[in-house]
Order: structure tokens, then C-alpha cells, then sequence
């Protein structure tokens, strides 16, 4: 990723922008900050939050008018939160904290005129920053609106301490401002508290910086009569004195100074409607907690709230984004985002519901392939699923042929290496049925190559799809019948000149098989993330289960906004366990049996132990309970797979072509519950099994153990060195234990 | 570099199955995308097969792979 690039992503994604009362606020006070520490009754610290940013807080605090009730996010569902109101609470109940500390001196001399609002704001930004300052004035405190007692005077103690030097009941006559032109690097003027003539002299002074006609003398607008708007004056006017004592420039980056616009995204959908807190008087503590409680803490995070993956991670896009970036910029040491980058479904859900279409698929499926290209990707993140491709890609698994008797194809059916692995009756019937009302329907088995192309190995992927096309052209090019959502979507891709339907779309035009089963029970209509750009898919499935009579029921996160089942982009192999938390939150989506027509889902959803069926499972249906069949393993979906193109060329095509039997597929085993399970865990195939129990047995290599009288053998057939504690028993062999590294033990271990 | 350290427990009990001979500590080498690593671990003083128990190849060998990995 260049860097250009990444800072094109992070302005993409708002959930840094600041909240809409932060932005309108003239002095930008941290209301949702304010609010979040209120709601939870700790008054002193919501106290600090407002005497942080304003200017003589405890005046201010109980004059401010509060534009930014404007433009609450809170207005529309409700009413705009009570600001003002909260902060006068706050400042008569919190304890009183000192002024800030002033920074050091910059040995420079500011006089202010005036002991308005304005002035005294002036005066105290200025000293804050370390300016010396002077302010001379008639009545400290003019104009303003009567006070609770003393807290003109706490204030104004504040300003001393601060190193503000008052100088009472001068007269202002114009010489004044005269003189201190000569003794002071710079003055401003609180135009509504000194004599008109003066004002006269300066002009009016310019919006942005406040400079009037004389080099070095700052101005407050006339007539202004907002106090928050007045102490922004006075804030600006620090601004710009601060810039001119630097000789820097005055207007350069000025935008945020006052009031702006924020880019911020907030989501009301949810978002219950609750009025403002009705009480005459002062708030009790009571309410103004409560009224705090109403602030909605605004912030996006609208693609983490349905996306599991964000979720884990613990932060958002853009924080992501550039963890990505460095991940791909470390040389040396370790990079801390593999994980991260090959976690993403590559399901698009952040897309769609991001107001600003931030792609974490994009982000994620370009850093994988870049990761490939330059050796980067770790060896275990994908291996296994890349292995399982290669197998339904191979000899044993493949198959192209136009129907028994047909010399061409008017279609083929294609449906996809993993619904051949997890369901290979289904296949067989659907084909079948394709046969039997279409006619020339030839047949491919073959991977879509989607594995390849999630797992970042472009050129696999294009290898993968070549062959296919190939297969296809050899074929007659007929028009494609593909079942599996993630198939469609990847031959639409990979063959973007031919006709591909969905299996779905025929048999809402030609009818149901003759056997389809109704369901008496509502049943969740679980769609696929493949199928989110996809509405016609989704329309002829439930056109197709309409007329079965099925009772449908939308899960949450479903149709345009699906959540992946945990199976996309290869999440479940690089990192099982946020796969499998995928797969619940997916399940939990309806409290009815789930019906989905992309198989993985139906596997995901029923490892969680959530009962789940496809939809061949209602067309063909072949056993009494179809949602509780448990999810075929991994070894049985590569059997799967060849017993189907066996039994396919055998009761199809007449063929009884028996492939080879490699020695090691001859060792028969049992193995315990226990056993099983890590097989899967650990990815271990039967296969694997077998050939560590051969090659112990032809070369009497083993371990054997005194106590348990059970046997250890090893064996590394390609990248992995496998394990197995087996026993010997008359009834056969018995496997105890499986485990596997990926470490090589150096010399002459096999 | 011996990171890798294998706990007595795992050892007890197993014995050669080919030589008949008991188990010792011995330095092994493993290697991990081109990394070179020297390890005691069990093996047959006679045959020189090598015993890895499941609790070390489930543990500091694969977060030692793992760190190989995203090196
Ligand atoms: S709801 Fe809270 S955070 Fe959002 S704009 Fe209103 S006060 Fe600010
Ligand atoms: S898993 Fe889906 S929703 Fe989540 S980041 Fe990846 S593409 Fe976006
Ligand atoms: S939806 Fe996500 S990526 Fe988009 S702006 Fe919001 S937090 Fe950022
Ligand atoms: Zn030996």
C-alpha cells in the first residue's frame, strides 16, 4: 500500500470525525465527554472537562447559550440535549478546580481594553498562553447578567492568579490605546466596553482574524450578543495575537477556529425516541444525570456493529488501515497484523452499511495478495484449504462430460467443490433432475478457484480458472448451472462473456422435482454473503421455497446486508476460532431452523450445533431430519468427493473405472471421540493417518510405551510431521492420540 | 539456541519399539523456514529416532513456528 493510499483510507472512515456538539461549540467544550461523565454522576470530573476548555468557567459555564443544542444528533429522536442546562448544574454542584497552569513567559506584553465577557475571555487565554498581559477597563465584569455571589470574584482572582494585571476605573481615552501601541507588542479591544470613538478609530474588524486598521490591534466584533460567541472572540483574538508576536502567517489554517461542520456518521435506527427531562427549576441530581444519560456518546462504528471480525479486534477501519500499512512496511521484526489481514470474510457487509463505503475486503484481500507476491504470508495461514483445492481440482475429483448418450451440451451443471464434498446425494439428484427435464445437461466438477483468489494467490486462482474455462470451451461452451452462491459470483468474475443461471432461477421457471417435501414449521431464510449483490439469487430461492409452501422468516443481517456464516475468506482456516464465533453470531440471527442455499453456510451455522438445512435438502430430500445431520469433516468431504465422480461415472455413465489404490489407503483404524475431534481441530485428514501408520509399519520405526503398552510413529509426508499413539488390538488398530508440527527434525527421522 | 525445553513427564513410559532401548536427552536439530534451531529433546541413542510429545508441538514449538512465521 502506498502511503497516498492509506491516507486515502483514513479519511474514508469518519469515526475519528469529532461529534457534532464538539464541532458547533464555538470553543469546541467536549460535550460527549461531558455528558458520558455527568450520566455517571461524577460531577467534579465533568466539571474539568468544561473548566479545560472555557475561559473563566465559572461565569461562562452559566451563560452559555449553547448553539450546539442545534445540532444535536439527539434532536430528531427526542430533543437536542440539554447543554446549557447541564452546565449550569455542574458548575453550581462540582467542587471549583484552579485555573490552568500559564505557560512560560514569552517575555511578550498584551494589553487588553475592556472588562466585558470579551475582555475578560481575552485576558485569560492570552495569560494562559504566557503572554504578559494588562487589562484595563472601567468595571470589571461589565454588562454582565447578575451572578450567583462571588463567583465574579472567584473568577477574577482566577485571572490574577494567572498573572493578569487589572487596572480599574481608568477613564479610556483615546491616547491610551495610542500609548500602548508604543509599550505593548500587541492589544485587544472588547469593542462593547470601551468609548465609541474608539471604535470609530479601529474600523471594523476583519472575520477571521479580528485585525483592525491598526498593525497589532485585535478587535471583538460589534454587537455581538451570544456569551460563548463572545468568548470565541476573545479565544480568536488570542489566536491571532499568538500568530503575530510569531510572524507567522494569520490565516493560514483558521478553519476550525469557530463553529464547523463535522463529517460524522451517527445511525438513529436504533435509537429509541426519549425527551429532554421536564423540570421548571434547577436540575435535581437526578434528572440532570438522566438528561445526561440521553446523549447518544455519537460515533460511527456502524461496520463494526455487524461485523464480528471488527469487532475482535477492537477498533475500526481506520485504525486498521494502518496497522495493515505498517504491517506491510517492517522489515525487520515482527508483523503484528497477519492475523488481522487474513481475518476479514472478504464478505463486503462494511461496505455496504459504511456511509462512506470504506471496504475492509479491499484492504484486506489487497494486503494478502501483496503479502504472496513478496513471500510475506505465513505458511499456515491458508495451506490447509489450498491443499483441499488442489484435491478437488485433481484427478480423482474432476470431471467434464456432456450427459450419457449426448455428443454436445445445451448447459452443464456445475455445483461447486463443496457442495460435492458435504452433500454429494444432493448433487447426484439435482443432477438427475436437471437431466431428466432439460436433457443435454453435461456435467463439471471442478473448484471455482474462490480459495485461491480469498487467500491472496492470484496467479493459482487464474491457473484454476483457466483450466475450468478450458474444460468448459472443450464442452461446446453450454450455458453454466452453478448452485453455490460464492460460485456464481466467482465464474461470473472469472467468465464475465458467459451465460451462468443459478440452479434456483431454473427451477423457478421449470417447476419443483417431483419429490420436494413442504415443511409444516417456519424456517429462517439464511442468505449467503456471496449473494448480497445479488437480489434476483435471492429472489428466485425464496420463489423456489414458495412454492414448497416453506413459512419464511428473514433472520437479522440478512439479504443486501448478510453476515458471512464464518467460512469467507478463508477466516475458519486462519483463524478457527474467530471462524467459529462468526458462525454464532450467524446462528443466533432467528430462533428458527435455518434454510440456506450455500452449503458452507449450512455446515457453519451447523457446527454451532444450531440446526440448519439447504434447500436440496427439501427438493431431494433423502432423510428424515435434514438440519440435524452434523457437518461432514474434513476427511469425509475429500471421500465425499471421489466416491461422487466414482459413483457418478459408474451409475451415470456405465463406467466402472476404479482409480488406483495407493498403499496407504488400504490401513484400516478406528479412532476414539477424542481423537476425532482433534483431527478436525487440528486439520489432521484420515489420510494423513494412514500414511504415518504404514510407513511405521514397513519400516518398524516406533516408539512403544512400557506402561500403556500403546505405539508412537511419525511421519512427514510433505510440510507437516504427523503423530499418531495408536494401540494394537485384535479387533484392529485403535488410534489414541493425533498431533502434528510443522518443524522438520533434522537427520533420519522419516 | 535452546529455547525449547522438554518436561520429564512427557518422556516417562516410552521406550525404542526398534532397539528396544531406553529414551535420552540428546541436542536435535529443527528447522523452520530456513531457521536452524539446537534442542534437547528425547531420542534413541541407538536408531536416533526422535521423540516430540504432543503438549511441545502444540505449544512453545508452534508459537516458536508462529513467530518464524511473521518474521
Ligand atoms: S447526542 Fe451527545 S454527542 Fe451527540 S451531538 Fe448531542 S450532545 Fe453531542
Ligand atoms: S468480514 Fe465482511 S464486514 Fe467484516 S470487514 Fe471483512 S468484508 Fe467487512
Ligand atoms: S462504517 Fe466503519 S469504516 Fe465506515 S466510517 Fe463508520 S467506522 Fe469508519
Ligand atoms: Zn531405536
Amino acid at each position: 500500500m502506498e502511503q497516498a493510499e492509506l491516507r486515502q483510507w483514513e479519511q474514508q472512515c469518519v469515526q475519528e470525525e469529532v461529534p457534532w456538539c464538539l464541532a458547533a461549540c464555538p470553543l469546541h467544550v467536549d460535550a460527549k465527554a461531558f455528558c458520558a461523565l455527568m450520566a455517571q454522576q461524577r460531577w467534579d470530573k465533568a466539571w474539568m472537562v468544561l473548566a479545560k476548555t472555557l475561559p473563566v468557567p465559572g461565569i461562562l459555564a452559566r451563560l452559555c447559550d449553547a448553539p450546539c443544542q442545534e445540532v444535536c444528533v439527539r434532536k430528531d429522536v427526542g430533543g437536542a440535549i440539554e447543554m446549557g442546562r447541564l452546565e449550569r448544574f455542574c458548575a453550581e454542584n462540582a467542587k471549583p478546580v484552579a485555573p490552568p497552569r500559564r505557560l512560560p513567559s514569552r517575555g511578550k506584553s498584551i494589553a487588553v481594553f475592556g472588562g466585558g465577557l470579551t475582555g475578560l475571555c481575552g485576558a485569560w487565554e492570552l495569560a494562559r498562553r504566557g503572554f504578559d498581559v494588562t487589562l484595563s477597563c472601567s468595571v470589571v465584569g461589565e454588562g454582565l447578567p447578575a451572578l450567583p455571589d462571588g463567583v465574579l470574584d472567584a473568577e477574577v482572582a482566577s485571572l490574577e492568579k494567572l498573572g493578569v494585571v487589572i487596572r480599574r476605573s481608568e477613564s479610556l481615552p483615546l491616547e491610551r490605546l495610542q500609548d500602548c501601541l508604543v509599550d505593548s507588542d500587541a492589544a485587544f479591544i472588547d469593542s462593547a466596553s470601551v468609548p465609541e470613538d474608539w471604535t470609530v478609530f479601529l474600523g471594523e474588524p476583519d472575520a477571521m482574524t479580528l485585525g483592525t486598521t491598526q498593525l497589532g490591534v485585535f478587535s471583538s466584533p460589534a454587537g455581538e450578543s451570544s456569551a460563548i460567541m463572545q468568548a470565541a472572540a476573545g479565544r480568536r483574538a488570542a489566536n491571532s495575537v499568538e500568530r503575530f508576536t510569531q510572524g507567522v502567517s494569520m490565516v493560514s489554517g483558521r478553519d476550525h477556529e469557530g463553529p464547523y461542520a463535522t463529517r460524522l456518521f451517527t445511525n438513529l435506527a436504533s435509537v429509541d425516541v426519549v425527551e429532554p427531562i421536564k423540570t421548571s427549576g434547577p436540575y435535581s441530581e437526578d434528572t440532570a444525570r438522566d438528561e445526561a444519560k440521553r446523549c447518544l456518546q455519537c460515533e460511527c462504528m456502524e461496520c463494526v456493529k455487524g461485523c464480528e471480525y471488527l469487532r475482535h479486534f477492537n477498533y475500526y477501519p481506520k485504525v486498521y488501515v494502518r496497522q495493515v500499512y505498517n504491517n506491510e512496511s517492517i522489515v525487520m521484526g515482527t508483523r503484528q497484523a497477519n492475523t488481522l489481514i487474513n481475518s476479514c470474510m472478504l464478505c463486503g457487509l462494511c461496505e455496504t452499511v459504511c456511509p462512506e463505503d470504506f471496504s475492509m475486503a479491499d484492504v484486506c484481500l489487497q494486503a494478502r495478495q501483496t503479502m504472496v507476491e513478496t513471500g510475506k504470508m505465513p505458511q499456515s495461514a491458508h495451506e490447509f484449504a489450498l491443499r483441499d483445492m488442489a484435491f478437488a481440482d485433481g484427478d480423482r475429483c474432476t470431471l467434464a462430460r456432456h450427459a450419457p448418450g449426448e455428443s454436445s451440451s445445451e448447459y452443464v451443471f456445475f455445483p461447486g467443490c463443496q457442495l460435492t464434498a458435504s452433500d454429494p446425494e444432493g448433487v447426484m439428484a439435482a443432477y438427475g433432475d436437471l437431466r431428466d427435464r432439460l436433457g443435454a445437461v453435461g456435467l463439471m466438477l471442478h473448484c471455482c478457484s474462490a480459495p485461491a483468489a480469498w487467500a491472496g494467490r492470484q496467479a493459482l486462482a487464474e491457473a484454476s480458472m483457466a483450466t475450468l474455462k478450458q474444460q468448459w470451451e472443450d464442452l461446446g461452451c453450454p450455458r453454466i448451472i452453478a448452485a453455490c452462491p460464492t460460485c456464481l459470483k466467482t465464474l461470473r468474475q472469472g467468465l464475465p462473456d458467459v451465460e451462468i443461471l443459478s440452479h434456483w432461477s431454473i427451477l423457478r421457471a421449470v417447476g419443483l422435482p417431483s419429490g420436494a417435501m413442504s415443511v409444516p414449521c417456519p424456517l429462517a431464510v439464511n442468505d449467503p454473503c456471496a449473494a448480497r449483490y445479488d437480489p434476483l439469487l435471492r429472489e428466485d430461492v425464496r420463489a423456489v421455497l414458495d412454492r414448497m409452501r416453506v413459512e419464511m422468516v428473514e433472520p437479522a443481517y440478512n439479504g443486501e446486508l448478510a453476515q458471512c456464516c464464518g467460512y469467507g475468506g478463508l477466516v475458519s482456516e486462519a483463524n478457527p476460532d474467530l471462524g467459529l464465533a462468526v458462525a454464532d453470531v450467524r446462528a443466533k440471527g432467528a430462533d428458527e431452523d435455518f434454510v440456506t442455499y450455500c452449503i458452507m453456510c449450512r455446515d457453519m451455522i451447523a457446527k454451532t450445533g444450531k440446526r440448519a438445512m439447504h434447500v436440496y435438502d427439501l427438493l431431494y430430500p433423502r432423510q428424515d431430519d435434514p438440519a440435524a445431520r452434523p457437518s461432514p469433516g474434513y476427511s469425509a468431504r475429500r471421500e465425499n468427493r471421489v466416491r461422487l465422480k466414482e459413483q457418478l461415472l459408474r451409475d451415470v455413465w456405465g463406467q466402472d473405472e476404479t482409480h488406483t489404490v495407493e498403499p496407504y489407503e488400504s490401513i484400516e483404524f478406528d479412532v476414539t471421540d477424542a481423537v476425532a475431534r482433534s483431527m478436525e481441530d487440528r486439520r489432521i485428514l484420515k489420510s494423513d493417518i494412514q500414511k504415518v501408520l504404514l510407513q511405521a509399519r514397513e519400516s518398524g520405526t516406533r516408539l512403544v510405551n512400557r506402561e500403556t503398552g500403546y505405539f508412537l510413529a511419525s511421519f512427514r509426508p510433505v510440510v507437516m510431521t504427523y503423530w499418531v499413539e495408536y494401540e494394537e488390538r485384535a479387533a484392529g488398530l485403535l488410534v489414541h492420540r493425533v498431533w502434528c508440527h510443522r518443524m522438520k527434525i533434522q537427520g533420519a527421522q522419516p | 539456541m535452546s529455547v525449547i525445553k522438554v518436561p520429564e513427564a512427557d518422556i516417562a513410559g516410552w521406550t525404542c519399539a526398534t532397539c528396544g532401548t531406553e529414551l535420552v536427552l540428546a541436542p536435535v536439530e529443527l528447522e523452520y523456514l530456513d531457521s536452524l534451531f539446537n534442542v534437547e529433546l528425547p531420542r534413541c541413542p541407538s536408531c536416533g529416532f526422535v521423540y516430540i510429545p504432543e503438549g511441545l508441538a502444540l505449544g512453545k514449538m508452534h508459537q516458536v513456528e508462529q513467530l518464524l512465521e511473521d518474521k
